[in-house]
Order: structure tokens, then sequence, then C-alpha cells
């Protein structure tokens, strides 16, 4: 049985990561698989809504920020001068920090020659684990306003079973928030769709699996009859297409009110199967 | 008495630059003696995030107790007040206007940040 991680990726966001993800879950799980789904985009998780999960364990995350013992620092500066967050500044007589620009690295207690500073831990979000029927289920929920997303998406990526089909639904664009989530993956599938705007994004996020050199294919969502925009753009670029998927107004009534369209309509149940076939064969090579 | 003044070019004659922490240039300005010096703030004009804050740390650094600009986000505040340098935003016009207008206390001093934070 399949026991890869796949990541469902996409340039541009709305092209249908979750729609793929889950419905590909539910059709690797109805074939035997064991599935374990990875909601990283933890700005908007929304795989929930459609897996309904029952969580079963939620705990919070942190991620490390100085604190400083005023009575101990000398106010060197060397804890400033190796910030390159500028999340702590070393003023004359005082020392300020500002914890939402901390990357929490540890730099400056590192350097600091007094040991003034430790870490203490800054709540960033939740993570919660569970399950929907066989599929195992995980996903993290960014705090509103909070900047930083990594360190959240790793303790996602770290939650559950190994050795299973992994699918990590993740968040949209090619910045530090999907590099992190699709770095680990065996394979990722990119999800566009055949407009001028999902092109464009389409090629940002080639070339950055590219950079990554993970084996990758496309899935192109939302497709129409006598539309070439995708086919023409992959077949110029060298990158095989793994399924494609009608536009169908029926899918987006589903997707609106939180339905697998694996369950609900029959005749779309080729699709997500054929595509768990072609990614079969595509670990295989 | 030492006072920064942020500014789009290196002249007295610049126009003030409306930004604090992504200005193109720090007019220092000894408004005892009447001499002035040039910085430039290419360095944190290019950064990514933590602009407000670097430029702030530099204008301690140049040994202002004053700073005149246009606006001045909550951390570039933070550690102009954490440092005794008084702010004075809503500057427009030229350096020398500026100057000028500080000289005769025609400035009132900005007691809190007076723009969002671009950053969280």
């Amino acid at each position: 049985m399949l026991d890869i991680t796949v990541a469902i990726a996409s340039g541009k966001g709305g092209t249908g990561k979750t729609t793929v993800s889950s419905n590909l879950a539910l059709a690797a799980s109805r074939a035997g698989c064991e599935v374990y789904y990875v909601d990283c985009d933890v700005e908007e998780p929304n795989g929930h809504l459609f897996l309904k999960p029952r969580i079963t364990g939620a705990r919070h995350i942190h991620v490390p920020v100085p604190a400083v013992d005023e009575e101990k620092c000398t106010h060197c500066g060397l804890c400033s001068e190796i910030c390159q967050y500028s999340a702590i500044v070393c003023l004359e007589k005082t020392i300020l920090t500002f914890d939402k620009m901390c990357h929490g690295c540890g730099g400056c207690a590192y350097v600091c020659p007094a040991g003034a500073i430790s870490e203490r831990g800054r709540d960033i979000g939740v993570l919660e684990e569970g399950h929907s029927g066989p599929i195992g289920f995980v996903h993290g929920r960014l705090t509103i306003g909070e900047a930083m997303s990594p360190p959240l998406i790793k303790a996602v990526l770290a939650a559950g079973k190994k050795d299973v089909l992994r699918i990590i639904d993740s968040p949209p664009g090619t910045s530090c928030p999907v590099i992190t989530s699709i770095k680990s993956a065996d394979y990722v599938i990119l999800v566009t769709e055949p407009t001028p705007f999902g092109i464009n994004d389409l090629g940002l996020a080639i070339d950055m699996v590219r950079e990554l050199g993970i084996p990758f294919s496309v899935v192109v969502n939302r497709s129409e009859a006598g539309n070439h925009l995708a086919g023409d753009y992959c077949r110029e670029r060298g990158v095989g297409i793994l399924a494609e998927i009608p536009d169908d107004r029926r899918v987006a009534e589903a997707y609106s009110v939180g339905e697998l369209v694996f369950d609900t309509l029959p005749d779309f149940r080729g699709y997500f199967t054929d595509l768990l076939i072609s990614l079969g064969k595509e670990a295989k090579r | 008495m030492k006072t920064v003044v942020t500014a789009q070019g290196q002249y007295l004659d610049s126009l003030v630059d409306l930004r604090f922490g992504r200005c193109s240039w720090f007019i220092v300005a000894d408004t005892k003696t009447g001499r002035f010096k040039a910085v430039s703030n290419e360095k944190n004009y290019e950064s990514s995030q933590g602009a407000g804050i670097q430029a702030a740390n530099n204008v301690t650094r140049l040994g202002a107790q004053s700073v005149i600009t246009g606006h001045c986000g909550p951390k570039a505040f933070r550690v102009l007040q954490a440092a005794g340098i008084k702010v004075y935003s809503g500057g427009g016009g030229t350096v020398a206007e500026m100057l000028d207008r500080f000289k005769k206390g025609d400035l009132k001093e900005t007691e809190t940040a007076d723009v969002e934070g671009h950053w969280a």
C-alpha cells in the first residue's frame, strides 16, 4: 500500500488544494490505504470542514522568545548586534524586546556574556489531532494577528503516524509557510486552474518545487473543454499532468456545504481513484 | 543639542522624508552651532522587517536628543521613548524649514505613535 508523504500545493489560492487533498484522502482510505491528513494551512485551515474529524487532543504551541534579567545585563549590545530581526534592542540604560519580531533562533541568549538572557515560551496557536473515521487528522490554528506560522507548521508535521499515506494540505503561495510544509514531502501535487492568474502562479510554484528538488506533477482543477492554457503551459515547461478535474457547478455546491464530492457525486469518484492510481505509479518511479 | 531630521536627500534644502524607519537620509543637525551632517539609512531602507526599530536604534547612536519626521510607528516610538528622545512627527517641507520651526519652538512633541505598525 501507498505509504509516501504527498504535499498538495499551489501558487494561487483557491485553486482546489483542499478539494483534492480531502477527496484523495477519502479515495485512498476507501481503497484500503491507511491515511493521515495533515492540514498545514494554519492561517486558515479548512480540511476539517469536509473531513469533520472528531478532535481527541489539543495542545498549545510555543516559540522561544528572550526574557532579559535587567539586573545582570551590562548593556554591551551583543544581543542587538546578532539579532537579524530587530527583536532585541540594547540602549544605554535599558533593553527592549519585541516578541513578535523574534524568530526564536536563540542567538541573543547564546552570545550574552552576562548570562542575562533566558528563553520563555510565547503561545502562537493550537494544534488539534483526531480522526475522521479511519483517516487520521491533524491541523494547526495560528492565533489571529500572529505573523509567524512555520513553528506551528513544523509541530503539525511532526504529529501522527509516519509509515502511512500522509496527505499534506499546504498553504497557498511560494513563501516560508509553503516551503516549510512541503520540503520534507516525497512528492508534490501542484493544483492549478486554467486561468491566466492560475497559470502565472503555477509557474512560480514550479520554480519553487524544482529548487527544492522534489518530484512533482500538476492537477488541473475546474478544467474546461477547449481551454488549453494549463496543458500548453505544462508541455512548454516539461511538467506532467496527473489529473484533470472538470469544472462543474455541483462541485462548488458540494463545497459550499462542506460535502466531499467523492461521497456525494458518484460520477466524480473516478477522478480521485484515478489520481490515486497515478500517484501510486509516480511513487514507484 | 543634536536633532535628527528624516530627509529624502543629503542637504538642508532636501525634502523631509515622511517615513521614519525607511527614510533615505538622516540629517543630524546641531542646533547650537548650526552645523549638520547627512547619514545614509540605506541599510534599513531595504530591510524586510524591523526598519523602524533599527532606525530608532541608529538615531540613539547618533547622539540625538530629538527627531523630526513625518510619521512614527509604535515600535520605533517605543525605542525612541525608552532612549529619552523626543519625537516631532507631522513634519513636511524642507529640512531647513523644519529646523527653523523647531528652533522657534513651533513644533509640538508627539505623545504616541501616529501610524500603525507594518508587521504584526
